[in-house]
């Protein structure tokens, strides 16, 4: 493999402490050395920011509701197609891009890891061909878990190692990553037209609470010792008040303490944070509680957030909060689209105009700039669009060039229609922060690599670390003449490396790589109860079989890389 | 006598269409199964014809022989029934009114007694359509 | 000695059955025995092993007798056919797996032609009504557990896909629905006393071709509003009879086919089904879900839409991919004759097109890759015979409810014969290096 030697480059690199020092980064058979032979080729990075390869926590790339939205909106490729081009195959679509076109933007932007955030287990192999057909990035995919039948029916009885065998055998046949929750009990309930609000509300039929599922499934998750912590999306997601239901969904996390091996210090991840810190009783008094929300996070070491920033586009809202979904086509009267999974799940899917001139929508703009600012650790608060749902991934460069610039926040209130509710309903006004780069690589490369448990592995420039890198036309040194510099800097690369092989230049495609598939391999004692419950739902309620059921084989997975757990010692 | 009567077409799966196609279309099943019109009694009656009768159908679209039999899913009077395949096809409106689907079920045909008229088999009624020169 | 192979799914309506047990000969080479399946997929899996079946690719001379040549030679055809075309046409993809799907987008990107699948004469009309409205829907399982009201609305399943209803629609016992057929209304919605209709608690044998009016006239009764006193030939009692059925259960489906998709109002009918769905989910639940016809056309969509964005009509020839139906359709295309190559795999346009599509295909250099003879082989210029898939090779595969189930091999195709992907592959490799593509 080749040897790289990144020249002169002005390092940010947290897992290291390096703050804009400039420095070389040598590469050596996919991976980050001290140093290589005089043969290796020369990147010249002198007036450069060079940072590790960004990972995406939290977005929706691969799998049946994305390309549910594919399918039903033929008008998000209007005027975003993008023809076949030398190493690139052709691509098309603006919210919801096709699989290639997403490998490529996220490698452009220097990103070089993603995780689709919710896969329908009974779907995975599903999700398994688009993430295939994904280049470049490395892909893992979580599995929903909190509206599953057995999963409710062994917390129920707060059977915490039946459930972590479940979700030991669950990881492995769908080949899965990490611990999913979305709307616990909510989403079961919506298979009768109904919804759980509040962590207390009662699941029709299987008479649990969703406090129950999720303290159960941070317990079971603890128990295995997973990469990631368990990722919630918690319940009564968009609706004024909600902060309030995102606390008492947080506090169920007090006192859980992280068991892993893969450096992971948090228990809970609280994904698109900005849509669960709501304030206010209807949509006229809306206002922020951003402050509620990070103030409480803040001081709760072992809880982790990502953003959701809405960047003000028509986008494509989905989610396996089915219930929501319906919500929304009552709001804004688009189409709806739904999916029930049999014994799991279901999924919506909903087109959105978030318009600068919608009072509500600005306010959701501003919370998603005060959440990040607000946070005291960049270490446990990772930027992100929930895309497509807050906004599109490419847009990326444009919250970083807000979070970055205060002028250019102040440019963006000053264009809002309603300004001035902008200003009264929440305290972005107020907040002068600018976001330092080296802040931006601990919000976007060591903090989601760390709660991803991967901090071993990507996510810095240590070496020893996968040769992930992304070189960006930045230079520190000067001053920001335009805010909108800054956007255009992290919209295509000078070089993105993935796993040491050098596949962007000038912000061009220049190699597919290879791209690999994550998953979480956990080894546990034999249960025999819970192989006896699956083959019986199998048997009598799945309408396939269990022999079926696996994402097995090379057309699924090509080229897996498993996260090796064992938990037999407990 | 020479009757003749306008119905209304349509085509669909049967279970005997699904067979045929799977057990080949060279094969003179896929023509009994699929060159029939299923005809309600009382549109038999009309047409003076015996079941199991020899038709021509004809629409603004083409023509085509078939053999007409009594309507095993009816009563259905004024509808006429031919499995999907090439014989249903060959009449049927292809306007697609700009969706591109044809227009597969609702076709105006005139039905006529053709006894003596011979049902091609499925491969060949579309060759011979199509004047493709078969050694 | 034999031996038995089970959970073998059946390939060949989208009901994608996956509890077939077929007993093979000891060395894999002959399959005798085929359990579970339909009187269809029996069929299939036993027609495999005729013994008059063609095994190596023919292409049409000058007399219009068959000369048999190699793959090699066959694959060389194709590509150069496709290399010299303006506006290829690729058809089909249905009957065959998502493998060879991708293989065959490549091909087409490559070749910048049309691509489309069996949906153009089926559910197209569906896709487009979801691209005007959504769709809720649910997984079929979720049918089984749930459903207390069944609702068929112009489709046939007891002709087209005759183990649905005994998997999944009626007769199953699932988890809420302890009584099975008991614990289910079940309503018929056909011009014909289909056999399906026959087991329906009430069929409203309605007007062909009226469907918009009478699923308009449901909306209108679902609120209770006037209606006149005879809608597509259905009185009006029995209208508000059937939507007070509908309305007071917990959990309902509509299944709809192309009795619906294929009359006259086309997507306009789907429109106004969906939106009574989703009026429906202001009382109770309610889904919608299409019975798409051939085993994997669902799949088909799937891989247009995640490598295109496009679920079917496909159009490349401008070098990105534009989709307009009516425009970008197969049987515009053909009727209008802009098709000056026609490549047609995994089904059969020659028996299921208008003729006068069909003879336009005729006029123009085809290839037809199909392990059956069709009418299309019969008037194409180049027929290649491959493994059955989902007998003689596996491959993913989705269910009418994009639930995806990867097909089993369970008999080793004829010495010597390729399978769909393996002969896609040849073509591309050799087209790329004609093109001169990356």
């Amino acid at each position: 493999m080749s040897e790289y030697i990144i020249k002169n480059g002005h390092v940010f690199d947290p897992v290291q402490g390096i703050k804009g020092d400039k420095k070389d980064i040598a590469i050596k058979d996919g991976k980050i050395v001290d140093k290589v032979g005089s043969g290796a080729k020369v990147i010249d990075a002198s007036g450069k920011t060079v940072m590790a390869g960004a990972v995406e926590i939290h977005a929706h790339i691969a799998g049946p509701k994305v390309n549910l939205g594919r399918i039903y909106r033929p008008e998000d490729k209007l005027f975003s197609c993008t023809p076949t081009k030398g190493m690139e195959r052709m691509g098309g679509g603006a919210s919801i891009p096709t699989t290639f076109k997403t490998g490529y933007e996220y490698a452009k932007m220097g990103y070089t890891t993603a995780m689709e955030a919710a896969m329908p287990p009974m779907f995975s192999r599903h999700v398994h061909e688009e993430i295939r057909d994904t280049p470049i990035i490395d892909e893992g995919a979580f599995p929903v878990f909190g509206n599953n039948w057995f999963v409710l029916e062994y917390l129920k009885n707060h059977e915490i190692e039946n459930t972590a065998a479940y979700i030991a055998w669950m990881l492995r046949v769908t080949k899965g990553y990490a611990v999913k929750v979305v709307n616990p009990g909510g989403t079961e309930a919506w298979a009768w037209g109904l919804n759980c609000l509040s962590v207390n509300d009662p699941v029709p039929y299987f008479d649990i609470t969703p406090a129950e599922i999720v303290k159960g499934l941070i317990e079971a998750n603890e128990y295995l010792g997973l990469p990631h912590s368990m990722h919630i999306h918690p319940n009564n997601l968009g609706n004024p008040g909600c902060y309030q239901t995102t606390l008492d969904t947080l506090a169920l996390a007090k006192g859980m303490k992280a068991n892993n091996k893969f450096g992971r210090e948090t228990v809970m991840h609280l994904t698109h944070s900005q849509f669960h810190s709501y304030k206010g009783t209807n949509w006229g008094d809306f206002e922020s509680g951003a402050k509620e929300i990070t103030d409480y996070v803040n001081q709760n070491k072992n809880i982790t957030i990502d953003t959701g920033n809405v960047t003000l586009d028509e986008t494509t809202t989905m989610t396996a909060d089915g219930p929501f979904e319906h919500h929304l086509t009552g709001l804004n009267n688009l189409k709806w689209a739904n999916c029930d999974v049999e014994l799991e799940t279901a999924a919506g899917v909903v087109p959105y105009i978030y318009s600068p001139n919608i009072s509500v929508c600005a306010i959701q703009w501003a919370i998603g700039m005060e959440i990040p600012l607000m946070m005291k650790d960049p270490m446990r608060c990772y930027i992100t669009t929930d895309h497509p749902n807050a906004g599109p991934f490419t847009r990326y460069p444009r919250v970083i060039k807000w979070l970055m610039s205060k002028k250019a926040r102040d440019t963006q209130i000053n264009a809002f229609k309603h300004k001035d509710k902008v200003l009264s309903q929440t305290s972005i006004g107020s907040i002068d922060k600018e976001l330092s780069l080296y802040e931006l690589a601990q919000m976007t490369r060591a903090g989601p690599a760390r709660t991803l448990g991967l901090a071993n592995m990507c996510g810095g420039l240590k070496p020893g670390m996968d040769a992930d890198v992304a070189v960006y036309n930045f230079n520190p040194d000067k001053p920001v003449a335009n805010p909108d510099d800054i956007e255009t800097a992290f919209s295509r690369c000078a070089y993105t490396f993935k796993s040491g092989v050098e596949v962007v230049r000038n912000g061009e495609i220049v190699n597919n790589g290879h791209k690999r598939t994550l998953w979480v391999n956990v080894k546990v004692n034999d249960n025999p109860q819970v192989m006896r419950d699956i083959n019986e739902k199998f048997i009598k309620y799945y309408s396939m079989t269990q022999n079926n059921y696996e994402a097995l084989g090379h057309h699924f997975v090509p080229n897996p890389y498993a996260l090796e757990v064992d938990a037999t010692h407990v | 006598m020479a009757k003749e009567i306008t119905v209304n077409l349509i085509s669909g799966r049967t279970i005997q269409q699904g067979v045929a196609i799977e057990g080949g279309k060279e094969k003179p099943l896929y023509r009994t199964a699929c060159g029939i019109i299923e005809m309600d009694n009382e549109d038999l009656k009309k047409l003076g014809a015996w079941k199991s009768t020899n038709v021509r159908v004809t629409s603004d679209h083409g023509s085509v022989i078939v053999k007409a039999i009594e309507a095993t899913q009816g009563p259905h009077p004024g509808v006429a029934f031919i499995p999907m395949g090439p014989w249903a096809n060959s009449v049927v409106d292809p306007n697609t009114y700009s969706t591109g689907m044809p227009t597969f079920k609702g076709t105006p045909v005139k039905i006529e007694v053709a006894i003596n008229e011979p049902i091609l088999l499925g491969i060949e009624l579309v060759q011979k359509q199509c004047g493709v020169k078969v050694g | 000695m034999t031996k038995t192979v089970t959970d073998v799914i059946c390939p060949f309506c989208g009901t994608l059955c996956d509890d077939l047990e077929v007993v093979v000969s000891d060395d894999g080479k002959q399959l005798l025995e085929v359990y579970n399946a339909c009187v269809i997929g029996t069929e299939k899996f036993l027609h495999s092993q005729a013994k008059d079946r063609v095994t190596r690719p023919r292409l049409r001379q000058a007399d219009g007798t068959w000369k048999e040549i190699s793959y090699d030679e066959a694959a060389d055809y194709t590509a150069q056919m496709l290399a010299k075309a303006k506006k290829p046409l690729m058809y089909g993809w249905s009957s065959t797996n998502c493998e060879a799907q991708s293989v065959g987008n490549e091909i087409a990107e490559i070749s910048r032609a049309c691509c489309d699948n069996t949906a153009a004469v089926c559910h197209g009309t569906t896709l487009i009504a979801v691209q005007d409205i959504g769709l809720p829907t649910c997984t079929l399982g979720e049918v089984k557990n749930r459903a207390d009201r069944v609702i068929f609305w112009g489709c046939n399943p007891a002709h087209a896909h005759p183990r649905h209803m005994s998997r999944y629609s009626i007769f199953p016992r699932g988890f809420f629905t302890g009584k099975g057929q008991m614990s289910r209304k079940l309503i018929v919605i056909d011009p014909r006393v289909t056999d399906t209709a026959k087991m329906a608690d009430v069929h409203l044998q309605i007007e062909q071709g009226k469907d918009y009016e009478l699923l308009n006239a449901l909306r209108v009764a679902l609120k209770g509003e006037w209606l006149p006193d005879v809608v597509a030939g259905i009185p009006k009692e029995k209208i508000r009879e059937a939507a007070d059925m509908m309305k007071s259960g917990r959990f309902g489906i509509i299944f709809f086919g192309m009795g619906v998709t294929q009359s006259i109002g086309k997507n306009h009918n789907i429109d106004e089904a969906i939106a009574v769905t989703k009026d429906l989910n202001e009382y109770t639940k309610f889904s919608i879900m299409p019975m798409r016809g051939h085993y994997n056309v669902t799949g088909s969509g799937e891989v247009f839409a995640w490598q295109f964005g496009f679920p079917y009509s496909v159009d490349l020839t401008r070098g990105f991919a534009r989709y307009n139906p009516g425009d970008t359709s197969s049987i515009d295309l053909l009727n209008r004759g802009e098709v000056d190559a026609m490549f047609t795999i995994g089904s059969d346009p020659g028996a299921h097109f208008p003729i006068s599509a069909v003879k336009h295909i005729a006029n123009v250099p085809s290839v037809c890759i199909d392990p059956h003879l069709t009418p299309t082989s019969g008037v194409s210029k180049l027929h290649v015979p491959v493994a059955f898939n989902g007998v003689e090779t596996g491959g993913n595969c989705y269910r009418m409810d994009n639930v995806p189930i990867d097909c089993r091999k369970v008999v080793e195709p004829p010495a010597g014969m390729l399978t769909d992907e393996q002969f896609l592959v040849m073509v591309r490799d050799r087209l790329k290096k004609l093109k001169g593509a990356a």
